[in-house]
């Protein structure tokens, strides 16, 4: 029969371009490299400005929390502020009620937020993508209302708040409270980043991957599923609330104001504008958190949330994967030019 | 004068899958005309593509107008009635309601209030379910049903995709009888899909056999149905 | 006892607004399977158009109407305009559109109208209490309204064409292509009603809580959880559910939290009804799209 000649030819399987074998010293050179631009500012910014740099790493710490249970697994959280500010209350209250050191909070608020991310990662369990979102959307409505309440008043300092201090430099560094903050925060937020990147590439990122795109196909190949989801919430809650730790103690101030849902918005709209399940683009989201509605309001005093609201469908609309995916098409494009 | 329903070069397929590789065929006026071939012919894929449900490429003509590349609900506007694949039942709406459903674009509630007592005519038992869910309804009835909401659109040109599927041969038998009555009453051209080729070729004018998303055989269904090597080859009967 | 009594049909009458919210939410779920975050901010919006309308001269059935009109065609517009083109895009995608939407229209709100707190007029303007003191004027006046408006949509969507059109693109929108239903317009329209419902909750509520920019994003809360208890794919359960959230509200407001947890009542009903029983009283078996 004639007709089987034409049928479509099987389509010839592309190799993968091998990935480019970099020689050490060129790796070497780029981590120098790397670290030096990320410790330049040190030297270079205006203490105002580092302080934002400080936030705005800080952020990106947040939104790459965010990005592990939402980017990576697929449940999709609007409520990660209210991790966020359990962060930063667990360190503000041990550091102004019990005199604790910062770093000494830094565990206890470690485990109390992944503890939290796994109590809310149950019920969302039995929850599909959309009301994960509104149950979420609710905690962080809230949020600012528990922690007002006159209950825990005494450890919360209610509407007044708490305030804190930044802990001192060493003595044998020439640096000043602020420059030190910028150094603390990129360090852990650097330490997390690596783990959570070693994470991702595991068995159990791929695993994670698996559940978000084809949940019924993961269980299917005996992935446990549940255990899985619940963890994934409680590594991305413990994530989002160091960073909210760090946050506290940069700021040196907590009050329930400070975390209303607009936390979590902007941490949702960071993670979709830097990238989508992208680590890189938790870098680029933090950025943005920070920066974008500074500049937004130079463009309008009024409402620097429209614009806000419109970079976010625009990017939604023009560049699903976020900042991160366009500069990966772009260096891809580069790539194939160059090897041509 | 055109047929009603002609296909000139008509290719369609899935994504990147190409399922139609350029069919030839038309209805008459008030005829009937059968596609036929085994599963994966592209038969159910050739009535989603002449009534727009799919991309398409190559010419689709209804009494001469182009309507490829028209959207579905356009389509079915000027008077292409589709009994698609599954029944398409509006499983948790009356059965009035999925009547009501196959009326929607006729503006005039005198005439389809007297078009339902005509369906009640050829489908009784609709009759007595017309308040009933759709979801509880037997697969006969439900594909009554379909039928029903395809004519209530008073369609040029029916569409018809397996009416005997999963049906038992006697509901089969009472389906075909009522529809050699539409035909003839109605005045409908009818695109017919059918895997029970013997069942076809008996109530067709015209006959297609596909196979792999081309026409292998056409003609006239009486011709065909005596096709010794046709039959033995194609047709498994 | 008497307060016991007023405390229940206050709770009735905040009841009919959640359940106008939550009726509006169930409609475009029912359309789209999404829940419309923006639908609060959408709602306060239009109430600030009618206010600039009855501060401009106009009286206030004329503004209502007005209102109500302009809104629908602004869901309407949103529709065709940003949810249009994701349509076929991931739920992320979609919750994320609807935040954006709702950042633009909330923050508009106060870009266009100011930040301040308004008074917004009630039709109902009586003379203390009505009925021996158990309700206010405004409370049954709001609450006659809220039936109304329930009890058209209620009639449009099972005794009119279009309404059966409506419901039958949300069910099946193949088969409805094949009758000849416009599904895409059918999807703007349920936008449109969902916001000329919103608005009218909007202009009820308004005299009770005051008129500023954040107004519903409580409402929306409770209009959730009303929306959750009923069954989210069950108009009527929304409905009922509704009042009885606003009851509840009312009730543990006055004689178990107090009125500083109320979002977080909601938060726990939310929570509650999704663990407990996910379909809602009502509601079919909830399938989720993961």
């Amino acid at each position: 029969m004639s007709a089987t000649e034409e049928v479509p030819a099987v389509p010839v399987l592309v190799q993968a371009p091998p990935r480019s074998a970099m020689a050490t010293w060129q790796r070497g050179a780029l981590v120098l490299l790397g670290l030096a631009a990320a410790l330049a500012p040190i030297f270079v910014l205006e203490s105002f400005q580092l302080f934002q740099l400080t936030m705005a790493v800080i952020m990106a710490l947040a939104v790459l929390g965010l990005n592990i249970v939402t980017g990576y697994n697929g449940q999709i959280s609007l409520g990660h502020g209210a991790f966020y500010a359990v962060g930063a209350y667990a360190t503000a209250i041990l550091m102004s009620h019990g005199d604790w050191s910062f770093w000494a909070t830094l565990p206890v608020s470690a485990a109390v937020c992944a503890g939290l991310g796994y109590a809310v990662g149950f019920p969302a369990l039995r929850l599909g993508g959309l009301y994960l979102a509104l149950t979420t959307f609710s905690l962080a409505v809230a949020v600012p209302q528990i922690l007002k309440h006159r209950a825990i008043e005494d450890w919360t300092g209610g509407v007044q708040g708490l305030f804190l201090v930044k802990p001192d430099p060493p003595s044998w560094l020439p640096l000043d409270a602020d420059q030190w903050m910028y150094l603390v925060a990129l360090g852990v937020s650097a330490v997390l980043f690596l783990l959570s990147w070693n994470l991702i590439r595991s068995r159990v990122g791929r695993a994670l991957m698996a559940i978000r795109d084809n949940p019924t196909a993961a269980e299917a190949m005996g992935m446990d599923t549940a255990t899985l989801k619940t963890r994934a919430f409680a590594v991305s809650a413990m994530v989002t609330g160091i960073a909210g730790s760090l946050g506290a103690v940069v700021i040196e101030f907590v009050a329930p104001d400070s975390f209303g849902f607009g936390v979590s918005i902007s941490l949702f709209v960071g993670m979709v504008v830097g990238g989508v399940a992208s680590i890189a683009g938790s870098i680029f989201g933090g950025l943005f958190v920070l920066f974008v509605p500074n500049i937004a309001e130079e463009i309008s005093k009024a409402a620097p949330g429209v614009i806000y609201g419109a970079i976010l469908i625009l990017f939604l609309f023009l560049l699903p994967d976020g900042f991160a995916g366009l500069l990966r098409r772009l260096a891809a494009r580069w790539r194939d030019r160059a090897a041509r | 004068m055109a047929a009603l329903l002609e296909a000139e070069g008509l290719t369609a397929g899935y994504g990147q899958t190409a399922v139609l590789h350029g069919l030839d065929f038309a209805v008459e006026e008030r005829g009937v005309t059968a596609l036929l071939g085994a599963n994966g012919a592209g038969k159910t894929t050739t009535l989603r593509a002449v009534c727009g449900m799919i991309r398409t490429g190559g010419a689709v003509r209804l009494a001469g107008e182009r309507i490829d590349g028209r959207a579905t609900e356009e389509i079915a506007r000027r008077g292409v009635a589709h009994v698609p694949d599954g029944r398409g039942t509006f499983m948790e709406l009356t059965v009035e309601e999925n009547m009501r459903l196959g009326a929607y674009t006729r503006p005039n509630r005198a005439e389809v209030d007297a078009d339902f007592e005509r369906v009640f005519g050829y489908f009784p038992r609709l009759r007595q379910r017309f308040r009933q869910q759709a979801g509880t309804l037997s697969g006969g009835e439900q594909q009554m049903l379909a039928i029903s909401r395809a004519l209530l659109l008073r369609p040029r040109l029916l569409l018809l995709d397996e009416p005997s599927f999963g049906l038992a041969p006697l509901v089969v038998q009472e389906i075909f009888a009522i529809m050699r009555r539409i035909r003839e009453e109605q005045g409908v051209g009818i695109l017919l899909v059918e895997q029970n080729a013997s069942l076809a070729l008996d109530f067709a004018d015209q006959a297609y056999l596909l196979e792999t998303g081309r026409i292998v055989v056409s003609g006239p269904a009486a011709d065909i149905r005596r096709d010794e090597s046709v039959r033995r080859s194609y047709l498994g009967y | 006892m008497d307060g016991l009594a007023h405390q229940f049909i206050a709770g009735i009458a905040t009841g009919g607004i959640y359940a106008s919210v939550a009726l509006a939410l169930v409609m475009i779920y029912q359309a789209t399977h999404h829940v419309n975050f923006a639908q609060g901010e959408m709602a306060t919006f239009s109430t600030f158009i009618a206010l600039t309308l009855i501060q401009a001269g106009l009286p206030y059935w004329v503004a209502f109407v007005l209102t109500v009109v302009v809104s629908f065609a602004l869901g309407v517009a949103i529709e065709r305009v940003l949810m249009r083109p994701v349509q076929h895009a991931p739920v992320l995608t979609h919750v994320g559109v609807f935040i954006g939407l709702l950042l633009i229209v909330g923050n508009l709100t106060g870009w266009v109208f100011g930040y301040t707190t308004k008074v917004f007029p009630s039709p109902f303007e009586s003379e203390g209490l009505l009925f021996g003191g158990l309700v206010s004027g405004h409370e049954l006046g709001s609450t006659v309204v809220t039936l109304a408006v329930l009890l058209l949509v209620y009639l449009f969507f099972r005794h009119t064409t279009l309404g059966l059109a409506m419901r039958a693109a949300a069910y099946n929108p193949a088969s409805s292509r094949l009758v000849g239903i416009r599904v895409g317009w059918m999807l703007a329209l349920g936008w449109g009603l969902a916001a000329a419902v919103g608005a009218v909750a909007g202009m009820m509520v308004a005299p009770v809580v005051f008129l500023d920019p954040t107004m519903m994003l409580g409402i929306l809360l409770y209009a959730f959880a009303g929306a959750l208890l009923g069954g989210i794919d069950n108009p009527m359960g929304a409905v009922v559910g509704g009042f009885a959230v606003g009851v509840l509200e009312n009730l543990a407001g006055a004689y178990v939290v107090g009125t500083e947890l109320k979002l977080t009542v909601a938060l726990a009903i939310i929570i509650g009804v999704l663990v407990v029983r996910p379909s809602g009283l009502f509601g079919r078996v909830v399938l989720s799209r993961v």
